[in-house]
């Protein structure tokens, strides 16, 4: 590993009361390194710390996302949990592993691409769910995602549906190590399918109660000046 | 009951998870006040109000604040499960993206409630979308000054850190995402001690889900008569509710508790056309399946509870009749072998179990006596468990033997494939043609 990754080591442990709570954005941060945790990673997350290597491995290999072998560019994600399986999950699933010859935590032969049958996405109401390095791909259908990997096959950009232009996997993975990529704009508010209920509230005038005038902390005396902004750290 | 836009209200405004868009709408003007106020009175009203936990145990909220020791010289936590993984579950994701603002400020007025000057936010680390818009949220509270050292001049610090998991279902389990957050396997702790006495570091903590928090800003500037306006004396308030699966348009729909089924559907366009309703699920995998006779119950913490299920997450799964219950269930038993963390033997080997004989049903080559015998499994798993992991997995399969019997009978000779086109049950034609890639 480089010094610039022990560098950003030390400084995710110093953020915490403890340093061991640095370790799994240290993973990340080792996948936005080389696409997997290696096992070189593994010693130099257990040196900075001061656990043995066995410590770490069991952490590593606890957590889903950690992976131990290359993921492709695009690693893409197909829900297959009940829901969306049902919902045709299943058959999204089978046709983009037969497409690129490629099964569960596999990667393509040209390493474009690797597959994973994920477990429930939180976000039902979009099924079915795919993800691409981890962005939404919602309402999806056999030919969405088979257009889908053709375009990112090309190197064409791709649009997550609520989020970004879909980035390299190590990208992703710095941005979950708690590196700030500028991204938080992207992709709207909310879509139709989250504004659902406002939208039928709206329609048929319905609304929570009137709010009181007054808030129970109106009657405290002293520091009310809610409009003030003295400087803050500015951390992000 | 109705749908009560609080938290959502403002989702169709391009900017609504901004701190400018947040603000136009009294947003952050609770932080002052509450923080100029004695900690106890902030507990006082949420006590009063009657919230009650919004990750599915539905436990008093103001309760488990008041269970924190005070003055004890300790450093004490706030951590907001934000590890939203339950099958069915989507409200805490859309909260955390189109109103990260409501979560951070619920965050600065829980923790001085419960006396803590530093707050993790929890969130999986699947959806990076949400971790971002939190991430930006926090990021302009420090800048406005709501975050930091001496907030607002009120001479209180509050700090928070986003914290992004790696996928591992069983944190959202609340001694689990402790042990997460301090860099370990995530598996849970025996309790006691609970985290208020003993969290993370082994510290006082309060964990609360995050549309918990959420709710915090608005009850402290409207009250708990107002909160108690919507909703029943048991179950008062308002919640995010989800409806999706075989319905016309499946969304997030704010509604106060209590709000039936019924309601729900029509909010949601109803089943799907041409379909008729099969079973449903009220509050995620974990809670048993409910069936149209139940459309009229109210959906709150205890009229689900009467019915025989939960409230839960309160996000509905809709399925209608080209929907197998034997697939639906045995993919939901692999979903817990594959979360089961293995600690505690009856989870680890029960869903082992379950797991090939719920697939030796959707195979159609069950034995006769497999009915019995994944009963029998079911109840050796139940309650003996450090968490409600194991109780979960045991849970789906005996109301769906309940009401579907002959297709658990049917499974010892005829594959659910063949008694359920799966295409059928999709909600797209699948092509035959497609594009190279």
């Amino acid at each position: 590993m480089t010094e610039e990754f022990r560098t950003q080591c030390r400084e995710l442990m110093a953020r915490f009361p403890q340093a061991r709570s640095a370790l799994l954005p240290m993973l990340h941060l080792a996948q936005a390194e080389d696409g997997y945790v290696t096992p070189e990673a593994i010693r130099v997350c257990a040196e900075l710390l001061e656990l043995s290597t066995a410590e770490v491995a069991a952490v590593a290999s606890f957590y889903t996302m950690y992976k131990r072998h290359r993921s492709g560019t695009y690693h893409l994600g197909v829900c297959t949990n009940t829901l969306c399986a049902v919902l045709g999950g299943d058959e999204i699933w089978r046709t983009l592993s037969e497409r690129l010859d490629t099964g569960h935590d596999e990667v393509s032969a040209d390493g474009t691409f690797s597959l994973e049958r994920i477990e429930c996405q939180a976000a039902c109401t979009h099924a079915p769910v795919m993800t691409a390095n981890w962005e939404y791909l919602d309402d999806m259908d056999v030919d969405k995602a088979l257009d889908v990997v053709a375009r990112l096959g090309r190197g064409e950009a791709v649009r997550s549906t609520r989020g970004p232009v879909i980035r390299p996997f190590t990208d992703t993975e710095r941005t979950l190590a708690g590196y700030d990529d500028g991204l938080a704009g992207e992709g709207g508010t909310a879509d139709a399918k989250m504004l659902a209920g406002v939208a039928y509230a709206r329609q048929h005038g319905m609304s929570a109660p009137q709010a009181p005038e007054r808030s129970p902390f109106d009657e405290t005396s002293g520091t009310d000046d809610a409009g003030g902004a003295p400087a803050g750290d500015g951390e992000g | 009951m109705a749908l009560t836009p609080v938290l959502t209200a403002h989702w169709d405004e391009p900017d609504a998870f901004t701190i400018a868009g947040y603000r136009r709408h009294g947003g952050y003007e609770m932080v002052g006040k509450v923080l100029g106020a004695d900690p106890d009175r902030l507990i006082q009203v949420v006590k009063d109000s009657g919230l009650r936990g919004r990750g599915g145990a539905g436990f008093p909220t103001g309760l488990k604040w008041s269970f924190v020791p005070q003055n004890d010289d300790k450093d004490h936590y706030l951590v907001v499960n934000a590890d939203e993984s339950e099958p069915g579950a989507c409200k805490d994701i859309p909260l955390m993206i189109a109103n990260p603002h409501a979560v951070v400020e619920g965050c600065i007025l829980a923790a001085h409630a419960i006396r803590a000057r530093r707050c993790f936010i929890y969130i999986r680390g699947e959806v990076p979308q949400a971790v971002r818009r939190v991430r930006a949220a926090v990021g302009e509270a420090y800048a406005a000054g709501f975050l930091g050292r001496d907030v607002l001049g009120t001479g209180i610090d509050v700090d928070i850190d986003v914290h992004a998991g790696a996928g591992a279902y069983i944190c959202g389990e609340e001694t689990a995402l402790l042990d997460s957050l301090e860099g370990r396997r995530g598996q849970p702790r025996l309790k006691p001690p609970f985290p208020a006495v003993a969290g993370l570091y082994a510290r006082p903590t309060v964990v609360n889900n995050v549309e918990t928090i959420a709710n915090i800003p608005t009850i402290a500037r409207n009250g708990a008569e107002w909160l108690r306006q919507m909703g029943t004396e048991k179950s008062p308030g308002f919640k995010l509710f989800s409806v999706s699966g075989h319905v016309n348009r499946p969304g997030v729909f704010e509604c106060a508790l209590g709000t039936t089924m019924r309601e729900l559907l029509d909010y949601a366009g109803g089943v799907r056309d041409g379909h008729e309703l099969k079973f449903w699920v009220p509050g995620g995998s974990s809670v048993p399946l409910l069936m149209p006779e139940h459309l009229d119950v109210p959906m709150t913490y205890e009229d689900m509870q009467a019915a025989g299920t939960m409230l839960g997450t309160a996000t509905v799964m809709v399925f209608d009749e080209t929907t197998s219950v034997v697939r639906a269930i045995s993919r939901w038993i692999h979903f817990y072998k594959h979360e089961s963390c293995g600690k505690c033997t009856p989870c680890r080997e029960g869903t082992y179990w379950l797991e090939q004989l719920l697939a030796d049903f959707e195979l159609g080559r069950a034995a006769q006596g497999d009915i019995a015998k994944v009963d029998e499994v079911c109840k050796q798993m139940f309650g003996r468990n450090f968490c409600p992991l194991g109780d979960a997995a045991a849970t789906p399969y005996a109301p769906a033997l309940k009401y579907f019997r002959s297709e658990f009978e049917a499974g010892t000779h005829t594959p659910a494939h063949e008694l359920f086109d799966p295409l059928a049950s999709a909600v797209f034609t699948p092509s035959t043609v497609g594009a190279a890639p």
